[in-house]
């Protein structure tokens, strides 16, 4: 064969589960014209189908490591990790999403292409090694987020939230593109591991940091943490998590955090390996704050959806936690917390969408009032993924938090045993306003003017996979911890 | 017969499979809930028994252990016994059937979830007692937590979820530091395992500066003094328990607060040595504080509930004293004084239950002359009384002589003081038992009030005799205490401690003595001080 065509073969093979989610998107579009306006559903199936194809063409693109597209795009255990996780969440958003987009009669093709086309993105971001192919992903994947939240058309706080999201999103990724011009100002490259070396050879040769490096540090840093959202540019995203529509948010606060988070972890962990010593106390510092913010303000919540907006605020600061750590024990424990994460964020905000009814009218911690005598099985689940966002031993999110205070304690470092003090408090701080839900859901008498609706089967297909992977990674981590670790070796073995 | 090698994971885990059966059940089958449920806990307790037969008096290692990976190369799933924890589990599974009868009738609603919340806790609370691995420790002793929670805030009284959030936060606060310790402890020694790191330090491949080893100290102990709990931490206990259901309190009393004082013994005393005996003064002070001030607040409580939950602080004062007077005679005191306030408090706190199944409330003034209606009930209440007072020969005396003994020992002002407790004790609970019981009757609606059930007899009777024959039977558990504690206390005045270890020899013959002459141990303790001048 030729040597191009079978080159282009295997970076076809690298980019799978993007090509997968692109052309099952694509699909969406064009048969949603086709598709009466009672049987949208089906299209609905459709993008779950592709996006439990993408996730069974991991495989095939881990059959194919190492640089596709002159490097533009890396396939290692690192971006494969990452991509699982991505599109797990999105696969549960999806199964959350068909009764949902029915009760609330906004039952569209385009929704679920957006879907598609957002996962797309992520997956381009968990993979890039060049910083101009990561600001396409990140694009990607927030213009179609954008559309997803104002996507409850009548409803105000949607077309609110969906313009917030715009505006400061777009901030955002203008300040990470000013970043990326920046450092192609310092180094001449804007490829990640070139950065690497490249500003390695200036710090030898000058023996201090070049100032542009350090602003562009500054100015990615911002655009990435919004994406991820941690303080101080958490601002937007209570309002933006209350008013999109609940599948939305259990997308949002998943799956697009996961896939900033691991570019982050690259263009940190490589690209500016040489200004560690700077970073470190910037990820300190907004560690502290992260979690602060979070947890404090989360405690005054009476809406459901902005608490739990908040303790996914919270959760980012400790995964910073791990991030501090600068090790590649660090960064398998920001991928095993992520990977936590993903269950019991979107389990969280699955129940949430169950629970809503129509204009999501019940979404206040109230409504929940005496849901353990109404639906034993519901209230359970939502226990535990509360429980598991708390911290609580045999969860997920235990573990998770307990792989990422040990990475950070074991570099025996002072500041970053003072961080996990702080974090440890902060979880405790935390477990009040979790407890505060079940309390209403077990503790207290069921209010009589509302019986919440059957669980629709695809919510519970989704729901019993989030229990039981919560579950698995809080007593049997062992597989999934391995993979991580070898996920995060991959990424410092070029 | 050999002894099965997994017996301990069966003990751990028969609770938790018995809650899968649980809850296969309809919900509203409340008859057979119920049944399968004691059933379990009786077999449960049977099966623990057999502890009993193979476990060895003079071995002071780990018996019945069981050695698995579990996650990574650190963390193991690593289970055994010592003569420590042999008899809280024994009292775990001993205490788990008669809360399970004594909620027969007053658990009215949401029956499967109470019981299924019992059983987790049983599960959880033997789980820490036979953890030898940190990790595996933690996830059990955080396990404990939530079905409290759960049994408090939904079948407690008036103020219950208040209770029950104090109840938890409080706990957790403590918890969490202890995990960052757990952790800073594995980033020094590399592995999670309890005997691993205490042979790293025993061979001095492992130690920790002063200051850093009472940082750790500080935050084992803050999550164990919490559970106990120590004078000033205590201010969850009377709500927890005022609010909790009877089972509930049982529990809570006791085995629950054991986990505390159990914690102090197996891990802040041989991992922190130098810091525990640095720390003993100011501890024991603490402790002293407790005893006092637990009986004072106790004496003046106008609700009956209250002023049982007030002796606990008294009583596991006098356990916390025990453990850092640092000998043989006061540490095994302070175990036996673990299951005799298990015991006695839970019977205590049965008693009250009883009475507030009849009349719906703990006010003391609400009743009076309850002997006359019912003579049965209330010869057992007193009963049970007198053996929380520590009369001879029942169960809470031997606990206190010997912690008050050994302590003696190395530490005369602290025993001094702490026998004034034991006066106290006399005071408060014997004018308690006289304003309910004696005297006329003041009350209308307690003249008619039915004496004890043939259920709660056989409550009270087990309960009466487990006290009698803990008092007269010592020996049987002190013999297989003694190997355990005197390899703790090897291990925490190890090598680099020379100050304190006269004490030790002068203690062991004492405690040789009482295991011989269980009757009369102030006797033999005279005839010993006779001696050895």
């Amino acid at each position: 064969m030729n040597p191009f065509v079978g080159d282009q073969l295997a970076n076809l093979h690298r980019l799978a589960p993007e090509v997968v989610l692109s052309v099952f998107g694509i699909l969406v579009m064009i048969a949603d014209p086709f598709v009466g306006a009672a049987r949208k559903r089906v299209l609905g199936w459709v993008a779950f189908a592709g996006a439990v194809l993408a996730l069974a063409s991991v495989h095939i693109a881990n059959h194919f490591p190492g640089p596709a597209y002159s490097d533009l795009i890396r396939v290692d255990s690192f971006s494969m990790f990452a991509h699982v996780i991505i599109l797990v969440a999105v696969a549960l958003a999806i199964l959350g999403s068909l009764d949902y987009l029915d009760q609330q009669h906004i039952q569209r093709g385009e929704y679920y292409a957006l879907v598609l086309f957002a996962a797309a993105g992520m997956g381009i971001l968990a993979g890039a090694n060049e910083l101009v192919t990561a600001f396409v992903g990140l694009e990607m994947s927030s213009i179609a987020s954008y559309v997803l939240v104002g996507f409850r058309r009548r409803s105000p706080a949607s077309n609110e939230a969906s313009l917030k999201y715009f505006l400061l999103g777009s901030f955002a990724t203008a300040f990470f593109l000013y970043g990326v011009a920046m450092i192609y100002g310092a180094t001449g490259t804007t490829r990640i591991d070139a950065v690497q070396a490249a500003l390695e050879k200036i710090i030898t040769a000058d023996q201090h940091e070049p100032a542009l490096a350090v602003l562009s540090l500054a100015l990615i840093f911002v655009g990435l943490g919004f994406k991820v959202v941690v303080a101080p540019f958490q601002v937007y995203a209570p309002d933006v998590y209350e008013g999109a529509p609940t599948p939305v948010t259990a997308l949002l606060a998943s799956a697009p955090k996961a896939a900033t988070f691991a570019l982050m972890i690259r263009i940190f962990y490589v690209a500016f390996s040489p200004l560690t010593g700077l970073w470190f106390w910037l990820i300190c510092v907004v560690a502290v704050l992260t979690m602060l913010v979070g947890n404090l303000a989360a405690l005054v919540q009476t809406n459901v959806k902005r608490m739990l907006a908040y303790s996914s605020i919270a959760h980012a600061g400790y995964i910073l936690v791990a991030f501090a750590a600068s090790t590649s024990l660090g960064v398998a424990a920001v991928l095993f917390y992520l990977a936590a994460y993903i269950f019991m964020k979107v389990g969280a905000f699955l129940i949430v969408t169950h629970l809503g009814q129509q204009d999501e009218k019940r979404v206040s911690i109230q409504d929940y009032s005496g849901l353990a005598s109404k639906q034993p099985v519901v209230a359970a689940c939502f226990s535990l993924f509360l429980l598991s966002l708390l911290g609580l031993p045999a969860t997920g999110g235990f573990l998770g938090k307990f792989f990422a205070f040990q990475s950070a304690l074991i570099v025996q470092r002072r500041s970053l045993t003072l961080l996990v003090v702080i974090a440890a408090i902060n979880s405790v701080i935390g477990a009040y306003y979790y407890l505060r839900v079940i309390i209403t859901m077990y503790f207290q008498a069921p209010s009589r003017d509302y019986t919440p609706s059957r669980v629709a089967p695809a919510v519970a297909i989704a729901l019993a996979i989030a229990a039981a992977g919560t579950l698995y990674l809080g007593i049997l981590p062992s597989r999934v911890l391995d993979l991580a670790q070898a996920a995060a070796d991959s990424l410092f073995s070029h | 017969m050999g002894t099965n090698p997994y017996l301990l994971t069966v003990i751990t885990f028969l609770p938790l499979l018995s809650v899968a059966a649980l809850l296969m059940l309809r919900s509203d089958d409340h008859v057979w809930i119920r049944r399968i449920a004691l059933a379990a806990s009786l077999a449960e307790f049977a099966v623990s028994l057999l502890l009993l037969r193979g476990f060895s008096s003079t071995n002071p290692e780990y018996q019945f252990t069981e050695y698995r990976a579990w996650i990574g190369d650190a963390i193991h799933y690593h289970l055994g016994v010592d003569g420590i924890s042999l008899f809280l589990v024994l009292l775990t599974t001993f205490l788990t059937p008669i809360a399970i009868l004594c909620s027969w009738e007053s658990i009215r609603e949401n029956v499967k979830g109470f019981f299924v919340s019992l059983l987790v806790i049983e599960t959880a609370m033997i789980g820490v007692f036979v953890s030898l691995d940190l990790f595996l420790f933690f996830v059990f002793w955080e396990l404990t937590l939530i079905p409290m929670y759960f049994m408090i805030g939904m079948w407690g009284h008036e103020r219950r979820i208040y209770a029950a959030v104090k109840f938890i936060l409080y706990t957790m606060f403590g918890s969490i530091l202890m995990l960052v310790a757990i952790l800073w402890l594995y980033g020094k020694a590399g592995t999670f395992d309890l005997p691993d790191i205490l042979s790293l330090m025993q061979s001095g491949q492992l130690s920790f500066p002063p200051r850093t080893e009472l940082l750790m100290f500080g935050a084992f102990f803050l999550a164990f003094a919490i559970k106990v709990p120590l004078f000033p931490l205590h201010t969850w206990l009377p709500d927890a328990h005022t609010e909790a259901p009877t089972a509930g309190s049982v529990i809570l009393a006791g085995v629950m607060l054991k986990l505390g004082t159990y914690g102090i013994l197996r891990f802040c005393l041989p991992l922190f040595p130098e810091a525990a005996h640095r720390m003993a003064q100011p501890i024991a002070v603490l402790a002293i504080i407790g005893i006092v001030y637990g009986a004072l607040v106790a004496t003046v409580q106008t609700d009956l509930k209250r002023l049982v939950a007030y002796t606990s602080v008294s009583h596991l004062g006098f356990v916390v004293l025990g453990i850092f007077a640092f000998n043989t005679t006061a540490i095994q005191g302070a175990i036996y004084q673990m299951l005799n306030h298990g015991v006695s408090t839970g019977a205590l706190f049965l008693g009250v239950g009883m009475l507030y199944d009849r009349r719906h409330t703990h006010e003391i003034k609400e009743y009076g002359g309850l002997a006359t209606p019912m003579p049965i009930l209330m010869s057992f209440f007193l009963f049970i009384a007198l053996s929380s007072l520590a009369l001879p020969p029942l169960n809470g005396f031997i606990g206190e002589f010997l912690i008050l003994i050994g302590t003696f020992q190395s530490h005369h002002a602290w025993a001094s003081w702490a026998a004034s407790g034991a006066v106290l004790s006399a005071i408060y609970l014997l004018w308690a038992y006289q304003r309910v019981a004696l005297g006329e009757v003041t009350v209308e609606k307690n003249k008619t009030l039915p004496d004890a059930s043939i259920r709660e007899r056989v409550i009270l009777v087990t309960m009466a005799v487990a006290i009698i024959f803990m008092g007269i039977a010592s020996p049987l558990f002190t013999r297989r205490m003694e190997a355990s504690v005197n390899n703790i206390i090897e291990q925490t005045s190890a090598p680099r401690n020379a100050s304190r270890p006269a004490a030790v020899p002068l203690a062991r013959p004492i405690a040789g003595h009482v295991v011989t002459l269980p009757a009369h141990p102030v006797l033999a303790t005279l005839a010993e001080k006779q001696v050895r001048p």
